[in-house]
């Protein structure tokens, strides 16, 4: 007997807690949606996802400080001592 | 939609990037892939947004497309993806959303006769929205589509680029979540 199989008198029983549970809602569309594709074609192209993602606010707020310093000690290294570079590249 | 997709000419012309060819298309199908998305994502509102962006793709893909195979297919498979992609980023917007929808649309369907309690009942409704909205993307999309919804396994394997049995694989963990999620509900209320 397979795992799925095993499972299916409890996948019921989840079935009906989940149709309980959650409320009923519009399924139909009642509009045209055509206008607001026209819309969206007028935009600006969006910024790519993972650049917006990683430089957004609340991921560099997730940054702990002392990351930070270790940052600021590494580019004050950098510009005192330039032939260090080479070194930096070898660890990272 | 039969009529639609034995029209080749109509699909040649969207592949070659006539907007005139997908706006016939997009009127055809919106609703189509509006009842999708809301199936998945749970949220009139966000569905509408979601049919836009899967829309937005389409176009943006129309070369890649072929007009021998159908279109419904493709578009479905692109709307299940755009789905995801929201249920991966906003579960915190989508459990706001649905706490207030249980506040303001009880369920008739709630008559379980081992609950009889309100405030238990309610606690029980509102941890097994919660753990639903809890279950990571991929899970929480088979679940809303197999257990919510009852749609045939072979039905989601294919909007999801899935197997059969990794279907049936991923509703088994999402039960096992649930479960763990909600063990006790059973011997602590019944």
């Amino acid at each position: 007997m397979t795992e799925p199989e095993m499972n299916e008198p409890e996948q019921k029983k989840f079935a009906e807690l989940l149709k309980q549970s959650l409320s009923p809602m519009k399924r139909e569309l009642d509009r045209d949606l055509w206008p607001k594709m026209l819309q969206r074609f007028d935009q600006p192209p969006r910024p790519r996802k993972w650049l917006a993602v990683l430089f957004s606010p609340a991921a560099l707020s997730l940054v702990p400080w002392f990351d930070w310093a270790l940052l600021a000690v590494l580019i004050v290294g950098v510009c005192l001592f330039p032939r260090s570079i080479p070194v930096w590249l070898y660890h990272f | 939609m039969e009529l639609l997709e034995q029209l080749p000419e109509l699909l040649a012309q969207f592949a070659a990037g006539e907007l005139d060819a997908f706006e016939t298309l997009f009127r055809q199908f919106q609703a189509e892939v509006f009842r999708w998305i809301v199936r998945i994502v749970r949220d009139p509102a966000v569905a509408e947004d979601l049919t836009i962006e899967t829309f937005w793709r389409i176009y943006r893909a129309r070369a890649r497309f072929q007009p021998d195979r159908s279109f419904g297919a493709w578009a479905r498979r692109i709307a299940t993806n755009v789905a995801l992609d929201y249920l991966k980023t906003a579960r915190t917007r989508e459990e706001q959303f649905a706490a207030s929808e249980f506040e303001s649309a009880p369920d008739p369907r709630t008559g379980n006769p081992g609950i009889q309690n309100p405030a238990i009942r309610r606690e029980l409704r509102e941890r097994t929205q919660r753990a639903f909205q809890q279950l990571p993307a991929q899970l929480r999309a088979v679940a809303a589509l197999a257990l919510i919804e009852e749609c045939p396994h072979a039905e989601i394997a294919e909007a999801l680029n899935l197997s059969t049995a990794a279907v049936k694989s991923r509703l088994f963990r999402a039960v096992r979540l649930l479960r763990n999620k909600l063990g006790n509900l059973n011997t602590g209320h019944g």
